[in-house]
């Protein structure tokens, strides 16, 4: 059975350890977390966490089972397989050099990103995507030469049925 | 009504019907301590923080009621890792109140500072650390029911020194309602109807049950389903007592050190109904080869044991008890008439392996610790409560002593922690100041937690203490012994103190057996005395626990003597 990328969005309490109980439970049962992401809801007592995790089949049922096993989590929606929307955002600061500046605002354009910061050597530029759409642009901007970045792992949600 | 925190603590502990504490006293609950000389709670004091939740652990398993232990900050929290480590492994009901240095000092490494919370969070159930007066009793009150619902476990509950000293108004703590924990008690009966198909059309099922009936309280309704459908059980050591071991449809325990009957049944049966256990690997050995031609139904409360770590055909989340009570109604509208006929071939089978491959051992002129175990099976009727260390000693408990009553055998099945027998029996006695309570011990075991016999005997607590004595870390040994060339890497216990004065010394009884025709004479000097009392059984070197399957081999390839 191979491995393949799951998302699961984890309502749980919004209380202090939540998330080392939740991240104490991938790092000693093997599991692996790809990319996390949490904040508080609507409800101030309740947070979502999103993983990105990468699990076989029976893997990502235990996953699932021993997160709910957790006394502070509330539900565990599995996304992968549903229908939902991802978001990542990523802060890309790329070397600027004159010659490169048309080029690199193009690309912004194209993506329908931001410049947020500007510099004489540099751009920092704010892009909103999901997983592809970021690596897309990654790939574009690398042979610029990109300096850092930031990216906040991938939030998600299910989509109502329409 | 104005009270302390510690008043607090204890009339919420006296609330939850807890009447004894096990614990040890320290800075960070002095101001407990204090309150405990005006309470009527009974408080054993023990002389290591490990046997306090050691024992607390072996009252929870004699009684089915929730242990309790209390210990201070820092070291004290630190000593009972093994036993919260050890009551997880198994679901043992034990709530555990440690002291905690004032708030406005944590996270400054205070001294006796650790972050207990942040330490125990893989091997509770659940933790809390508590951060005012106000939510004291209502952390109690969860504490007690996350520990003694659903699938049973240790919760642990870490209080500050302010916390405890402060004065509020006292409001009582309201009913526990977690919105995000709801075990799930009721079988789907869906799931049932397929079972009792299954049960129908089997011609070679064996019933396999754990830990979890015993801990549901189930072991009445298994007895009736097994007898009613003629099915041969076999348990786990965790399930032992589930089901009468005297029983014709007995097979004893399966496993690494199972009887061959069990064992070789799972590798023939066509059905095997798992009651409240989660295949651990000292049970299936290889899992691609456990029975490699049984359908599996795996009853059990938690989500988690199934299909962890073997495929499932009927999965049925359920308590063990009620979810056997609607099997058995099931199975009473069901036409059973042609059962005993249907199934006879298969139990003379059983039978044939019963008898051609039974525990067997060669007495000689050296005691056999087989034979101690068996004599001391004979004389308590079985009707002792039996805790064991962790080793040989505890599978030739598990082998020679039949257990037809639950909640008879205290054994570290998950973790394997040496050093649980003796804090273990002290909690049984406690629970049960008139039965029986003897602790079968390896001479290595019986000194990780040797400084309860001081608790035993303060307590004036009749515990006895059978060490089956060679002088070596026998399980060790016997590994080395079949797999490493006999070379013995530290497992000779080149020096070890003379039990019987040990036993004197800690005023106790101290008795010694060297040859066979001793061996019945101690028992009954020690089993019938009043005291305290060790019994130091010399017995044969090297001998080994048979059968034996190698770690990671099939269950059905056993080493025979």
């Amino acid at each position: 059975m191979t491995a393949e990328k799951h998302v699961l969005s984890i309502l749980v309490d919004n209380q202090p350890g939540v998330l080392s109980r939740i991240a104490g439970l991938f790092s000693g049962r093997g599991y692996n977390i790809e990319s996390l992401c949490v904040a508080e809801t609507t409800e101030p007592l309740v947070s979502r966490i999103t993983i990105v995790t990468k699990a076989n089949t029976l893997g990502i049922e235990q996953i699932n089972k021993q997160l709910n096993k957790l006394i502070n989590v509330i539900k565990v929606h599995e996304l992968t397989g549903t229908a939902y929307v991802e978001r990542e955002m990523a802060l890309i600061k790329v070397k600027a050099k004159p010659e490169n500046r048309a080029e690199i605002l193009r690309i912004v354009d194209i993506f329908r990103c931001k410049v947020v910061d500007v510099g004489l050597e540099h751009y920092t530029i704010e892009i909103t995507g999901d997983e592809g759409k970021l690596a897309a642009i990654m790939s574009l901007l690398k042979p610029i030469g990109i300096k850092e970045i930031a990216k906040t792992g991938i939030i998600a949600l299910y989509r109502e049925p329409k | 009504m104005k009270l302390t925190g510690a008043q607090i603590l204890l009339k919420t502990l006296k609330d939850e019907g807890v009447d004894t504490i096990f614990g040890y006293p320290g800075g960070c609950v002095i101001d407990i301590y204090d309150e405990l000389l005006r309470s009527d709670l009974r408080h054993i004091f023990v002389r290591h923080e490990q046997g306090a939740i050691h024992a607390a652990d072996g009252y929870a398993r004699a009684s089915g009621r929730v242990g309790v232990c209390l210990v201070t900050s820092g070291p004290g929290a630190t000593n009972t890792i093994t036993g919260i480590a050890n009551a997880f492994m198994d679901s043992i009901p034990v709530v555990i109140i440690t002291g905690q240095v004032p708030s406005h000092l944590i996270g400054n490494d205070a001294f006796q500072e650790v972050d207990i919370v942040g330490i125990t969070r893989p091997c509770t159930k659940h933790n809390y650390l508590v951060n005012s007066t106000e939510e004291l009793a209502q952390t109690i009150k969860e504490a007690f029911f996350i520990a003694s619902s659903g699938r049973p476990g240790p919760v642990l509950v870490d209080i500050p020194k302010n916390v405890v000293q402060n004065t509020i108004e006292y409001k009582a703590p309201k009913t526990v309602k977690l919105r995000s924990y709801n075990p799930t008690y009721n079988p789907n009966m869906k799931q049932l109807h397929k079972v009792v198909e299954l049960i129908r059309e089997a011609k070679r099922p064996i019933i396999f049950a754990g830990g979890g009936v015993l801990l549901s309280k189930a072991a009445r309704e298994l007895t009736e389903l097994a007898r009613k459908t003629q099915i041969p059980v076999t348990t786990s050591l965790m399930g032992m007592g589930a089901f009468p071991g005297s029983d014709p449809l007995c097979m004893g325990m399966i496993g690494m050190h199972g009887t061959y009957r069990a064992n070789t049944s799972s590798g023939k049966c066509d059905l095997m109904i798992a009651v409240g256990v989660r295949f651990d690997d000292r049970v299936t050995g290889k899992t691609d080869t456990f029975t490699p031609h049984a359908k599996i139904v795996h009853i059990d409360i938690d989500p988690t044991s199934i299909r962890k770590n073997i495929p499932v055909a009927v999965p049925v989340v359920g308590d063990c008890k009620i979810t056997l009570t609607h099997l058995n109604k099931l199975l009473d509208e069901t036409d059973l008439s042609d059962v005993q006929k249907k199934r006879k071939i298969w139990l003379d089978q059983i039978e044939d392996w019963k008898k051609t491959q039974p525990f067997a051992y060669q007495q000689g002129a050296v005691i056999k610790p087989q034979y101690v175990v068996e004599k001391l099976y004979e004389l308590t009727r079985g009707d002792a409560i039996i805790s064991t260390e962790v080793g040989q000693n505890q599978m030739w408990a598990a082998q020679y002593y039949h257990f037809d009553n639950p909640q008879h055998l205290l054994t570290s099945g998950g973790l394997g922690a040496m050093g649980f027998g003796l804090p273990a029996a002290i909690g049984a006695q406690i629970a049960f100041p008139d039965k029986l309570v003897v602790d079968i011990a390896g001479d290595a075991s019986i000194q990780m937690n040797i400084q309860e016999m001081a608790t035993a005997v303060q307590y004036c607590l009749p515990v006895k203490i059978v060490i089956l004595n060679n002088g070596f870390l026998g399980m060790v040994r016997q590994w080395q012994e079949f797999f490493y060339e006999k070379r013995y890497a530290c497992t000779l216990v080149e020096h070890a103190p003379d039990f019987v004065k040990l036993a004197e010394a800690y005023g106790a009884v101290g008795l010694r057996a060297q040859k066979p025709e001793e061996v019945e004479a101690v028992l009954r000097e020690g089993l019938f005395s009043p005291k305290t009392v060790i019994m130091d059984f010399v017995i044969e070197r090297e001998e080994c626990v048979y059968p034996m399957v190698p770690a990671g081999a099939p269950i059905t390839e056993m080493l025979l003597v």
